[in-house]
């Protein structure tokens, strides 16, 4: 029907793939590393570290390894792209949000078995 | 009959898994009784086919094809038959709420009647409503985009049996075991393994998960099919806004089901690999799993009602002899509603406790999709006013859509706002709402599509007198049936009881179950109008272009020639038909041959050892589930090695056909 609109896919020279490979390859190491010879720091820093550098691991393996471009497809591919990661980024901060919140506004442990401790005197002295 | 139910012991044996002879409800007579009706009415029909004949051609020309006509029309027909189901267990709620009341137990112990209704949310939603929105993407959209099939024709296929697999999953477990007994959305931890011992939940998670493959897929394919195979020269701006409304719902498909299918992965681990993600013990948090479905959940519902806009946009304009009222701001509504709908999700739970920050984000965010949708609506009626309106059947449909869904939408807006919805969470003025948006929207619009377009997929009209029967009873009966919801919620009645203390509700509850009757005689109207029709075809016959419409569905001949279009055409501006028939364009009588897709029996073969892999995997019949799936991978990967995929229609069989269609 249409034309036929596969036209040479660029499939990326190899230089590009050993840079790809590099990228991904140190971006693996530094949180390893980071782990392995436990490092002194923050632990919420240590996972922010590591979240942020697994992020970047996901653009290398979209730019070098799937070649996104902003003109491939026809920009289909890099709308696709931008679309999937508004969708990731509502779900993620918006469940940590929402989770986040709702363990704010939870009744502590330690008050709950105080309760549930009064609740229980409170019926052997009604049995 | 209200003993108490008692569940067979948990065995295991190698070769049987935990399946027993026990599992075999032969003591409950309502699943004999229905036994009974299914297998004479399968005995039946295979005695039919058997002495027509029409097993060959049955397999040859329905099975194995990836005709997209064929296959949409086979997405109606599963739609219609799983309604049948889903109404059933309707019928059979609505008549124990009207019972139980005041001490009386009713007819249905709490065992059957809780399967009752997690059937009736998971059939309604999955296998009727999703399959009627494919059905008619389907079929409509490739048409409407000037294709002569879809992107993927073999997997489109592949979508519609994997989707058939998982409904006959859900439908064993009436007569094999037990379905699950949790609610439609399976919240743990009653769906854990602690609180739902045997298969009933498996049956849910196979069946959602072997379904949702289809759905996925075929999200896929219509987008790319969109995307890629418009004719040329038909922009994004000049697609018929029934290709846009199928366009964004399955971008939707395809960011939210992925959300789905992880989250009952989650929960499988949980059941059968003891994992705690959502158990109320070592780390498991239940309350994430409600978060998780919910994203799911709700752009699920975006994804049920957007073709639905779709289907209407195209009747109101056909309709009204008019282009659609606001093309532009149509399409940036459907965009809107399409974001807006990943932002929302929180409202499902405003009750579970986020506090008043989060609570305050998500009820204006849904107050604010009100805006888009108040958009269409009102270019819906600007597109009537002035207009030259035919009150025909499906523009009859049309209009109680406009009217029930607005109510229903205002209703959505009322449990937008927190407080209120601290009120009205769970009880039956939230089960109100949504069957008002889902039959009142949904299900009207389907039967306004299936009228507008049975004459394009079979050539001939649909009985108007019957389905002026079926819309006012349908119509007549939902407000019957669920207004006193409305009112029962308002009173606090919680939804999902199997009997109240309060006889004060029952007068209530008896008016609902006359509504449920008298949508039950309006069913019975509709398919005593494919009865008719089909028997009156000659007297019903009517040309390619019933409605004097406007999108190039109707520029090929009714039915479709398998290859659709004669020709390759290309398009200026909207509406292309409309132009056509201004400009008195006639297709070129030059025929070329017109490569086509060939069937495959692979995609029903797999879905066919998925089928089996569900079922060994609920039953846990290790060897089989590890056989089926090798299977399903063997199929799959020999699948790619088979290179003769397509053939050409010669010129002359096109001619030939053409001309057939001219006498018509």
């Amino acid at each position: 029907m249409s034309a036929d609109t596969h036209h040479a896919h660029d499939h990326g020279t190899m230089g590009q793939l050993m840079i790809g490979f590099a990228l991904a390859a140190i971006l693996t190491i530094i949180p390893f590393y980071l782990v392995m010879a436990e490092v002194d720091m923050a632990r919420s820093t240590l996972v922010g570290i590591i979240m942020g550098l697994g992020a970047v691991q996901i653009l290398v393996h979209l730019v070098y390894f799937l070649h996104l471009k902003r003109s491939s497809e026809e920009g289909w591919n890099f709308f696709a792209a931008i679309f999937a990661v508004i969708i990731l980024v509502i779900v993620l901060a918006g469940s940590l949000w929402v989770m986040h919140n709702m363990n704010e506004n939870m009744m502590p442990m330690h008050e709950m078995d105080q309760q549930i401790e009064q609740m229980k005197s409170l019926q052997s002295q009604q049995g | 009959m209200a003993s108490e139910h008692i569940q067979p012991a948990e065995t295991f044996s190698p070769i049987f898994g935990r399946l027993t002879l026990d599992w075999i409800p032969i003591h409950e007579p309502i699943l004999i009784g229905t036994f009974a009706g299914v297998a004479l009415g399968g005995l039946l029909v295979f005695a039919l086919m058997t002495y027509f004949r029409l097993w060959v051609p049955f397999w040859k020309n329905w099975v194995t094809t990836v005709d997209h006509k064929k296959i949409g029309i086979m997405y109606m027909v599963l739609a219609f038959i799983m309604m049948v189901r889903g109404f059933a267990d309707a019928l059979m709620m609505r008549g124990q709420q009207a019972m139980a009341a005041g001490g009386s137990e009713g007819w249905l112990p709490p065992h059957h009647y809780d399967q009752v209704f997690t059937a009736h949310g998971v059939i309604m939603i999955f296998f009727v409503a999703m399959a009627f929105i494919t059905g008619f993407m389907n079929y409509v959209m490739p048409l409407q985009i000037g294709a002569r099939d879809v992107a993927f024709p073999f997997l489109n296929n592949f979508s519609l049996w994997m989707t058939v697999a998982g409904a006959l999953l859900v439908n064993i477990s009436l007569f094999v075991g037990e379905f699950a007994r949790v609610g439609w959305l399976a919240f743990p931890p009653l769906s854990g393994a602690n609180y739902s011992t045997g298969p009933g939940m498996d049956y849910y998670l196979w069946a959602l998960q072997i379904a949702g493959v289809g759905t996925t897929l075929s999200g896929i394919n219509m987008i790319a099919t969109i995307v890629k195979m418009r004719a040329p020269g038909m922009k994004l701006m000049d697609m018929p806004i029934f290709t846009w409304t199928a366009l964004i719902t399955n971008v939707l498909i395809v960011a939210a089901f992925p959300v789905l299918t992880a989250t009952l992965a989650l929960l499988t681990l949980d059941r059968y690999m003891d994992f705690r993600f959502f158990t109320n013990d070592f780390g498991g948090n239940a309350m994430m799993y409600v978060n998780l479905i919910w994203i799911w959940g709700h752009p699920e519902v975006y994804i049920l009602i957007i073709p639905c806009f779709g289907i209407i946009s195209e009747i109101v304009s056909t309709f009204s002899r008019k282009p659609i009222f606001g093309y532009r701001t149509m399409v940036w509504a459907t965009g809107c509603i399409m974001v807006l709908s990943f932002i929302v999700w929180l409202h499902h739970f405003f009750t579970m406790g986020s506090g008043a920050n989060v609570n305050t984000f998500f009820g204006i965010t849904t107050m604010i999709i009100a805006v888009p949708t108040g958009v269409k609506i009102f270019n819906w009626l600007f597109t009537m006013y002035k207009g030259r309106v035919r009150l025909e059947v499906p523009m009859l449909w049309t209009i109680g859509f406009l009217v029930t869904f607005t109510i229903g939408g205002m209703t959505g807006v009322m449990l937008a706002i927190p407080p209120v919805d601290f009120q009205l969470h769970n009880t039956l003025f939230l089960i109100a709402h949504f069957h008002n948006v889902i039959i009142g929207g949904v299900v009207f619009a389907v039967f306004a599509g299936v009228t507008y377009w049975w004459p394009k997929a079979f050539g001939f009209k649909l009985d108007e007198v019957w389905g002026k029967r079926a819309f006012w009873l349908w119509f007549v009966g939902f407000y019957v049936a669920f207004m006193p919801l409305y009112a029962l919620g308002l009173m606090g009645v919680t939804r999902r009881m199997n009997s109240y203390p309060d006889a004060a509700w029952q007068p209530y509850f008896i008016v609902a179950a006359i509504g449920a009757v008298l949508i039950l005689a309006g069913i019975l109207c509709n398919f005593m109008n494919f009865y008719v029709s089909i028997r009156d075809r000659k007297r019903l016959a009517c040309g390619n272009d019933p409605w004097d419409a406007r999108t190039l569905e109707w520029a090929t001949q009714s039915p479709p020639a398998p290859y659709n279009f004669p020709e390759d055409i290309s398009v200026v501006g909207r509406e292309a038909f409309w132009q056509m028939k201004k400009e008195n364009y006639q297709f070129s009588t030059d025929y070329q041959p017109i490569h086509m897709p060939k069937g495959t029996a692979s995609g029903v073969v797999i879905s066919a050892f998925a089928l089996i892999f569900g079922f060994a995997m609920v039953w846990y019949i290790w060897w089989l589930a590890i056989a089926s799936f090798v299977a399903m991978l063997a199929i799959g990967i020999a699948h790619t090695f088979n290179y003769n995929r397509d053939y050409y229609i010669p010129a002359d069989e096109v001619r030939q056909t053409e001309a057939k269609g001219a006498l018509a």
